[in-house]
């Protein structure tokens, strides 16, 4: 055999390991447990759930859509949802509208006392006992934020925590374009969005 | 204080390392023996002081110094004395300093036995070792350190060491695996300084042989002692979870049984050079992956270390140097190696080979399941898992050829085989294997699994060959007994090694058959049956323990209407880290174990209970140690010792003159 | 990570420790079945879904109450009559195909199955072709066959000195 084809036959193991340790590289400064959502893009499932303050009453997936709203995932046993809930009360100060999904909670009393003592940023309250909804959304955890759509598509979910940063980076532009395109009001500082869509839009 | 010396005697340490990497290598480039000779002391050093630090942590832990800052978060004062040992492993950092203080010594083991070796050869290899060294102990003085100190904020009490690692498999674990992780090292120095010198030959293999068994053993039996371990520990009832981490120690694992089987190649035979040392190149780097995967968080695991990207890219550079580097020179080196050896295709040679090729392809197969996650991720194309269901279908296919292979491989000579000759020997044994493989679970079990009958076909096939073996081995001499000893104890280590495999695949095949698990709720007094066996649960008593309180529910186990034992499952609430553990109860037998685990109260007074019958579990790691005891064997063959006396009158001889 | 994922992974990350869940245990329920097949094919089922909140485990294994969840949603389908092929899609709509330890076949998942078939490909070939090429007595150039002796004669000096020293 040819000593040069024979050297590059033998540089293959190095060139493999290069390669893979490009990959081991990028891969530290990314969340291995963070998982992209499959519902993104498509609508909420179907269902009917009863009213938190009220056992009585029952909402469907017709209480989604008409506005771009977020469904925000929470439960009384979830500490960090006890952290960002102060700054959804923020959110529906501006004027965001909310769904709250409460999600197997451990009692309808403990949520509605929860409400009751730190305030309800939510316009309607959902209370998922049995986590089917969740499931059907893919929740895997609580606290997680769904925006949607006027027509009731799912834009974009985020993991964890709502605050000032994520809404400000990730969240309200998203939200805010939403409401540009349904025609709807928002507040100036996110007026250029409606710009940067009609240029092309940017990538979220 | 102590932790300031045990901190000290890193950073000299460290220098020695240095200096074990510079001092010899520029010695052999100048030919000055005396700079080469240094290579010896500078080892003993560094081992020295790697000692003394290790000492100062475990002290830290024994006498609860909570002014350091990893005994404050990983020991408690209500800890056993024996589990506030074991913590000094218990965390990233003391489990690091572990793994040096184990590098340190295979280094210092080498520098004692390798007087045999050429100074140049023995000065290079050392050099190889320090340079390890040296990036191990600068991670570790840099981003790890187990002395920092939690001064001025001393806490009063530690926050315990993890309610998983209070366990006595813990103790011995990680110092048997970082034992065979860091053997590997060995192999790899080896190889390296060989590439180095530029000369690769059958007296290099001879030499690296017995550490790279060594090195083996240890891993084997550590990898059998951590699936044990998360048998009975976890609660769950499986052995094997291809987890990231346990992937991690297979894979060199893999590469180590290849590069073993390689190196009898290279020995006996000088064939197959570069690539037994593309082997030796491998296993280590193997080991460093996982050493990585563990400690940097790329991958999702249960068993991973709290991570920290500084570490994570301090590890990946110094993978870079060492694999890249060791890489480049192979490629540049190995490629000018010229084979001369001749070998027909029905020959060991092509056995080994082939069997060398399965398990590169095993290997590659627990690699890219391993990491493709991680790849896919970063692609952009989105999460996947890849688990059980994949690699046992693999590996379901990769060991039919595999153990094939493994049974006829030693019937076979060495250059060339007549087919003839073997024939009626390898026909009787496979077609006693197919009998009885089919025949036992018709006997015996309950229903005829397909993929029962094929494993153990497999298994008993590999038996029957070896047998086959020897009585063809003995079949020339007149005096059974005697010949059977004058095979050597290398040969027996062989076979022993591969019925161990045999045994190890019966344990794996019938508990993937034949295993049954039940989830069962139950109230003090009811009973619940299974496999003829009667578990009647007694009571629950409260137990308070010495860092717990726990519930413990009492079983006792009957089997037509005799007692069997009384086991005990327990709920464990540790105080301090607040984490409820499961204890099992486990009924240990030959042929079964029954297996039965304590889950949550029903309300109601119940209890759910996991069940399991395990049937032939035991077999699994009873086989590995078997491996293991074979390759025992091979070591304490006479050809490496009487190598030894000899050699050390060269050492004499050659010590004065520098080559 | 950061404060993000719910109480669950909090306690682990503030544990700081080797292992970062704490381990499971028995599941508090307890299903019966009509069929044998129905079991097993629940069985297998909950040992090859992985739980999507938990480090690395199976919903079989683990105590997350979505585990819980996934195991009766499970439990249901299979009682409902539903195959195994429909429960992994109706899980995989929802949570994507990181939640089946086997990955679905595709353009970027295919390397798993051909990168191994590959190399065994190659491995096998090398060795037939190498071996053949042995049988035939060596072919070498001039040049070639005097490294080769050279090598021999050095390779046979060092046993022989190998044997001086026995």
């Amino acid at each position: 055999m040819n000593q040069k084809l024979k050297t590059l036959i033998f540089l293959l193991p190095l060139l493999a390991f290069l390669g893979l340790a490009g990959f081991l590289y990028s891969g530290l400064f990314s969340d291995p447990s963070k998982l992209e959502s499959v519902l993104v893009g498509r609508e909420v499932p179907p269902f009917e759930l009863p009213d938190l303050y009220n056992p009585d009453q029952t909402h469907d997936q017709s209480i989604l859509g008409g506005e771009p709203m977020l469904l925000n995932v929470w439960a009384t046993w979830c500490p960090t949802c006890y952290a960002e809930h102060t700054f959804l009360n923020t959110l529906r100060e501006e004027g965001v509208y909310i769904i709250g999904l409460n999600y197997k909670d451990d009692s309808r009393a403990a949520a509605v006392n929860w409400l009751q003592e730190l305030d309800d940023p939510y316009q309607i309250n959902l209370f998922d006992q049995t986590g089917m909804l969740a499931l059907d959304l893919g929740v895997y955890g609580a606290p997680e934020t769904y925006v949607i759509d006027a027509d009731g598509i799912i834009l974009h979910r985020h993991v964890g925590d709502m605050n000032e940063r994520v809404w400000q980076q990730t969240v309200a532009p998203i939200f805010y374009r939403a409401r540009l395109q349904a025609g709807l009001s928002v507040p100036e500082a996110y007026r250029h969005l409606a710009r940067d869509s009609e240029q092309g839009g940017i990538d979220e | 204080m102590i932790a300031e010396i045990g901190h000290f005697s890193l950073v000299i340490a460290c220098a020695f390392s240095l200096l074990l990497t510079v001092v010899p290598l520029t010695g052999v480039a100048r030919s000055h023996g005396g700079q080469m000779a240094m290579a010896r002391p500078l080892t003993y050093g560094m081992f020295l002081f790697t000692l003394i630090s290790f000492i100062a942590l475990c002290w830290g832990f024994l006498v609860s110094d909570f002014s350091i800052l990893n005994v404050a978060q990983n020991s408690n004062t209500q800890l056993p004395a024996i589990y506030k040992l074991t913590a000094v492993w218990g965390s990233h950092e003391g489990s690091f300093l572990l793994w040096m203080l184990i590098q340190a010594g295979w280094a210092a083991a080498l520098a004692l036995f390798s007087k045999r070796l050429p100074l140049v050869f023995a000065a290079r290899v050392l050099a190889v070792m320090g340079m390890i060294g040296v990036g191990f102990y600068f991670f570790m003085l840099l981003t790890s350190n187990p002395f920092d100190r939690t001064i001025p904020m001393i806490p009063v009490d530690g926050h315990d060491l993890n309610p998983l690692l209070q366990d006595p498999g813990m103790i011995i674990h990680p110092p048997l695996l970082y034992m065979g992780y860091v053997g590997f090292s060995v192999a790899f120095a080896f190889a390296i300084a060989a590439l180095l010198g530029g000369r690769l030959d059958a007296s290099w293999a001879r030499w690296s042989r017995p550490w790279t068994i060594a090195a083996w053993i240890f891993l084997t039996v550590g990898i059998a002692l951590g699936s044990w371990w998360a048998y009975y520990e976890l609660g769950w009832g499986g052995w094997w979870f291809w987890d990231p981490v346990e992937n991690a120690s297979f894979m060199p694992w893999l590469a180590g049984t290849a590069l073993m089987h390689s190196l009898a190649v290279s020995e006996k035979r000088g064939s197959f050079k570069s690539w037994t040392v593309l082997l030796a190149i491998a296993a280590f780097s193997l080991s460093l992956l996982g050493t990585f995967l563990v400690r940097s968080g790329v991958l999702v695991s249960v068993h991973a270390f709290a991570t920290d990207p500084a570490r994570g890219t301090f590890l990946l550079g110094f993978l870079g140097v060492v694999i890249g580097g060791s890489l480049l020179l192979y490629a540049l080196r190995a490629s000018k190696v010229v084979s001369y050896s001749r070998y027909e295709l029905f020959s060991r040679e092509v056995m080994l080979l082939g069997n060398n090729v399965l398990l590169v392809v095993a290997t590659m197969v627990v690699l890219l399941g391993t990491l493709l996650p991680l790849v896919h991720q970063e692609l952009g194309l989105g999460s996947i898992s890849i688990g059980e269901p994949f690699f046992d279908q693999v590996f379901m296919w990769l060991t039919i050829p595999f153990a094939l292979m493994v049974g006829l491989g030693p019937l076979v000579r060495w250059r060339r085989q007549k087919w003839a000759d073997i024939q009626k020997s390898v026909l009787l044994a496979f077609t006693l294997a197919v009998l009885l493989g089919w025949a036992l679970p018709a006997i015996f079990a309950e229903r005829v699994s397909g993929l029962a009958v094929l494993g153990l076909l497999l298994a008993l096939w590999i038996v029957f060959a070896s047998v086959a073996e020897i009585k063809m081995r003995i079949a020339q001499r007149d005096n059974i007994l005697s010949s059977l000893v004058k095979l050597g104890p290398s040969h027996w280590g062989m076979v022993l090694g591969h019925l161990g495999f045999a045994v190890t695949l019966i344990g794996i095949t019938m508990v993937q058959n034949y295993e049954v698990e039940r989830d069962v709720r139950l109230s003090p007094g009811q009973s619940y049956s299974e496999h003829g066996y009667t578990f009647h649960f007694e009571e629950l008593r409260a137990i308070e323990g010495p860092n717990y309180h726990s519930d413990k529910a009492v079983i006792h186990i009957t089997r037509n209407e005799r007692d069997v034992e009384t086991l005990f499952t327990e709920k464990r609430f540790y105080n301090v880290r607040r984490q409820v553990m499961t204890q099992t109860g486990l009924q240990v037998g030959f042929f079964r174990d029954l297996y039965i685990a304590l889950g949550d109260e029903l309300g109601d007074g119940s209890y759910a209970f996991r069940i399991h019958y395990k049937p032939f579990v035991r077999w699994i790691w009873a086989g590995a140690l078997i491996m293991a005891l074979g390759g025992a064997l091979s070591i304490s063959d006479k050809r490496y010792r009487l190598k030894r006396q000899s050699a050390r009158v060269m050492g004499q001889t050659s010590k004065g003159t520098p080559l | 990570m950061s404060k993000a994922l719910s109480w669950l992974s909090l306690l682990a990350l503030l544990s700081w420790t080797l292992f970062a869940v704490s381990a499971a245990s028995a599941s508090g329920e307890t299903y019966t079945f009509e069929t044998d097949a129905q079991e097993r094919q629940y069985r297998q089922l909950i040992n090859e879904l992985r739980c999507p909140k938990c480090q690395n485990q199976t919903i079989a294994d683990s105590d997350a109450p979505l585990a819980q969840d996934l195991r009766e949603r499970v439990y249901q389908m299979t009682m409902e009559g539903q195959s195994r092929g429909e429960i992994i899609e109706f899980m995989r709509v929802r949570y994507g195909d990181f939640v089946h330890y086997k990955p679905p076949l595709n353009a970027s998942t295919l390397v798993l199955w051909l990168g191994p078939a590959a190399v065994l490909i190659i491995g096998v070939l090398t060795i037939v072709v190498m071996a053949k090429r042995q049988k035939k007595a060596l072919n070498l150039s001039v040049q070639e066959q005097q490294r080769l002796d050279a090598l021999l004669k050095e390779e046979q000096s060092d046993e022989q000195s190998e044997e001086q020293r026995r």
